[in-house]
């Protein structure tokens, strides 16, 4: 994890995935000035790696958590997230990830693909209080459920999923440049691979086969994104100063001063959340036969 | 008389050894086998463990690589031990490590002794079992199988190939009858003894030693030649994915194992706390659910379904179809209609009705999606937007489709829209396509401007509309389509109609009488042969019926009486 002024959603983000079964953080802090680093040092199950560097410069910090999975992850079931990003997946309350790897080890699978689902407020985003240590989800639970589009990019094998409530507000005239959803943070590691670009893609390409082609559907998970907290405007017109965001971050400008312009994302069609079954039904999740 | 616990171990040793406990602390003897791979200090974990309880002993230890003959051996070793040990058994019931026992002991105690002759085994002859995976039924018995399925999978092919491709073949022995069955039974004392001590042994122990996975044959095949009695099931639940894997049992399967009329069950996750917790410590005397196990068996009846054949229709990040194998599938049946909203005053709150489906507006017109009821985000968040809509057609079209199963998907379509998507609806077999070609004309015409300014578009959306019915039309199309020219449809749309609706919603039993009304088109022909005049050729729109101008405008055409 790789992570920048995050003390109000580590403790809840940690938790989360420690109750999971994780049974160690590795975490790259870039430059916090907010609590983080204090926070993150109390904490017994986390290692912390400190960089001023930029990120941008490192791939969105790509270089530092490849090094690191190199370094530590090989032959270990590895969960490269961001700080705003809750992993669930079928059956997850009742079956920690030993459960899920085991499974996925069964199958043959080295790897698990998820959808990144965009979660917002009912109101607009500014509304609402968090403080560090809350459940996210007690304010965000709205997201669109089938406005998702989906192809394969050839050169790699993956999966390009696009859509969601980001490309339905702030990409409408855009929609090639509104944000990659599809993410494979599961690993079982080795330390020739490679992640090309976030999560989304790996190397070698076979990784990135974590789809079935034969009509079948193989188990999938999602991820909660929690980017839209009360945080976000402040965050947005920081973060469009600082431009380390995207390659060529001139293009976003648009993006976040809609952000930054307190969106109310909700629309009449907008679902609301109540769990992973439900996900599944929508087809945003599988079980692909683990049941 | 009382029964005995084989075990087969070889991990989760602490698990086995609460399973045991479990079973001794009934009363029932145990022998555990503890594969020869397992490291000594493990063996010696166990063995500490379970040092208090003098009817828990362990058998000679072989190893047990999966699919070869060491899991037979190991259960020869055990159950000998077992009935050389425990005189009063008069069952043995095999298990492994990994089975947890979910009903009373006692339960099982009186079943057995409710049937002291009984073997039950599942033991059924290599024609009639349908669930070996891998294609390999008949041949585990008549091709050798010398090396392992999981750690030298190429020899294992290449020398399976090998002996197919020169036809060999091992005789079977003399006077058996190749069975097979799950690998958990309980045999009653006189048939094991009888297998144990058959003068043959020795013949069919060297048979076995090269068929491939003996353990879910070898007892299910020598059973049939000195049982008396065989019940052919197994008292232990086992499921199977669709490669014929175990499927492994959890802490939230508790109420399921629960309706479950087996004795057993495998194979338990090591950390299911719950699942021990419930069934080794409480459930003693817990009042059980009445049994259900055609649930257990639909629920992974339909998991193997769905890892197999998916859900049509869905496109996400785990199923992403290729073309051949449900790629250009929607998930369910849809109108394409192309030119009657050209033609009627209301046609569609009239189709909307008559199909008892939602009927869009053109779906891919060029400025903007015209959804249901001019809404701006329809169902799921699909926008209004056309940039959006048209980056992915295909995902917009399929998504639509997907947010509303259960309800009649019907849209506009015309030669004006944004045609990209035709392709796929061409390609798809849930798409139905009702035409009525040239119809595009009539708004044209009464736009009121001439046929001389006219013409050039005219042309154009002929040529589009055109290339749309030849792609539905050809022969890899798998849309189903009925398509009339305008001058058939006028001369009679009552039957087209009723066409449509029977096609779309063919449960509904009460034809309706009314029908939409047509726009007047007094006038449309000399329309026509003006085109004609400035040396445009108008051919989809067929001939117009020459009552044309006389139709009755602004009213419903006559409907033929239903046949009942």
């Amino acid at each position: 994890m790789c992570i920048r002024n995050e003390a109000q959603r580590l403790p809840f983000v940690l938790d989360h995935h420690r109750r999971m079964g994780v049974r160690h953080f590795l975490i790259v802090d870039n430059g916090s000035t907010d609590d983080s680093s204090a926070w993150l040092a109390a904490q017994a199950d986390v290692s912390v790696w400190q960089t001023r560097a930029s990120y941008k410069a490192s791939r969105f910090g790509m270089d530092w958590l490849g090094w690191l999975l190199m370094r530590y992850g090989h032959g270990h079931w590895c969960l490269t997230l961001d700080a705003d990003e809750l992993l669930v997946y079928p059956h997850w309350q009742t079956r920690p990830l030993p459960a899920l790897t085991e499974w996925l080890d069964r199958q043959g699978a080295p790897a698990l693909g998820v959808l990144t689902l965009d979660l917002y407020p009912a109101g607009s985003v500014s509304q609402g209080d968090y403080q560090a240590g809350d459940d996210p989800l007690t304010l965000l639970h709205w997201f669109d459920s089938g406005n998702y589009q989906v192809q394969v990019q050839p050169k790699m094998g993956n999966l390009w999923i696009q859509g969601g409530v980001r490309a339905r507000a702030f990409f409408a005239e855009t929609p090639r440049r509104a944000p990659t959803l599809n993410k494979i943070p599961l690993v079982r590691w080795h330390w020739r691979y490679a992640y090309v670009n976030s999560t989304h893609a790996l190397l070698p390409p076979r990784l990135n086969r974590v789809y079935a082609t034969d009509g079948g559907m193989l188990t999938s998970g999602v991820l909660l994104h929690t980017k839209f907290l009360p945080g976000i405007i402040d965050r947005s017109a920081e973060e469009k100063a600082r431009g380390e965001h995207f390659a060529d971050a001139s293009q976003y400008s648009g993006y976040y001063d809609r952000l930054t312009a307190d969106p109310v994302m909700r629309s009449p069609a907008s679902t609301k959340y109540t769990g992973w079954r439900q996900l599944e039904a929508l087809g945003l999740m599988s079980r692909g036969g683990w049941v | 008389m009382s029964f005995g616990v084989v075990m087969l171990c070889h991990t989760a040793l602490d698990r086995a050894a609460q399973v045991a406990r479990h079973w001794a602390r009934h009363g029932c003897p145990v022998v555990i086998h503890l594969d020869r791979r397992v490291p000594d200090r493990e063996r010696d974990g166990l063995v500490q463990a379970l040092t208090d309880l003098p009817d828990v002993r362990f058998s000679d230890r072989v190893a047990c690589e999966w699919g070869m003959f060491g899991l037979v051996q190991a259960t020869i070793l055990a159950a000998s031990r077992m009935l050389a040990d425990f005189p009063q058994v008069g069952h043995v019931f095999l298990a492994s490590g990994s089975c947890l026992p979910i009903r009373p002991v006692r339960d099982l105690e009186r079943f057995l002794d409710a049937n002291p002759h009984t073997d039950f085994i599942e033991s059924v002859t290599t024609a009639d079992v349908g669930w070996t995976v891998g294609g390999l039924n008949k041949e585990r018995f008549t091709l050798r199988f010398p090396f392992s399925w999981k750690k030298q999978r190429r020899l294992f092919d290449l020398y399976v190939r090998l002996q197919r491709r020169l036809g060999l073949h091992r005789r079977i022995p003399d006077g058996i009858v190749p069975h097979l069955g799950s690998q958990w039974w309980c045999l009653t004392r006189a048939s094991l003894e009888a297998i144990l001590k058959h003068p043959d042994r020795s013949r069919y122990d060297r048979y076995f030693r090269r068929v491939w996975i003996p353990d879910e044959s070898y007892f299910q095949t020598l059973v049939r030649q000195v049982s008396h009695r065989v019940e052919s099931r197994s008292l232990t639940l086992a499921k199977f994915d669709f490669q014929g894997r175990p499927h492994i049992f959890y802490d939230d399967h508790l109420h399921l194992l629960r309706q479950s009329e087996a004795f057993a069950a495998r194979k338990i996750w090591h950390s299911a706390d719950l699942l021990y917790q419930t069934f080794l410590q409480n459930a003693e005397h817990a009042p059980r659910p009445a049994p259900n196990p055609g649930k257990i068996d639909r629920l992974f009846a339909k998991a193997v379904q769905r890892r197999v054949k998916g859900r049509p229709g869905l496109f996400m990040q785990s199923r992403f179809p290729n073309q051949g194998r449900g790629g250009n599938q929607s998930a369910a049946p849809y109108g394409v209609f192309e030119g009657f909203d050209a033609l009627f005053q209301d046609f569609r709150p009239w189709l909307a009705q008559a199909v008892e489906g939602r009927v869009h507006g053109h779906l891919f017109a060029s400025e903007r999606v015209q959804f249901a009821t001019g809404e701006a985000v329809f169902k799921g968040g699909l926008s209004d937007s056309a940039t959006l809509r048209d980056y992915n057609p295909r995902s917009f079209l399929t998504s639509l489709i997907w947010n509303t199963r259960g309800e009649t998907q019907c849209f506009q379509f015309g030669p004006s829209d944004v045609q990209e998507i035709a392709k796929f609806i061409a390609q798809d077999p849930n798409a139905m396509v009702f035409a009525v070609t040239g119809a595009f004309a009539v708004p044209l015409w009464r736009s009121g401007r001439s046929a001389h300014e006219v013409r050039g578009e005219v042309a154009r959306l002929q040529k589009i509309e055109a290339d749309l019915i030849a792609l539905v039309d050809s022969p890899e199309s798998k849309a189903r389509m009925r398509r009339w020219t305008l001058g058939e449809f006028l001369e009679n749309p009552a039957e087209p109609l009723q066409v449509i609706v029977d096609m779309l919603n063919p449960r509904v039993r009460q034809r309706r009488a009314d029908l939409p009304r047509l726009l007047p088109l007094a006038g449309f022909s000399s329309f026509l042969q003006d085109l004609r005049n400035q040396g445009m050729q108008p051919v989809l729109m067929g001939d117009m019926p020459e009552t044309l101008d006389s139709l009755p405008n602004g009213r419903a055409p006559v409907m033929s009486q239903p046949v009942e």
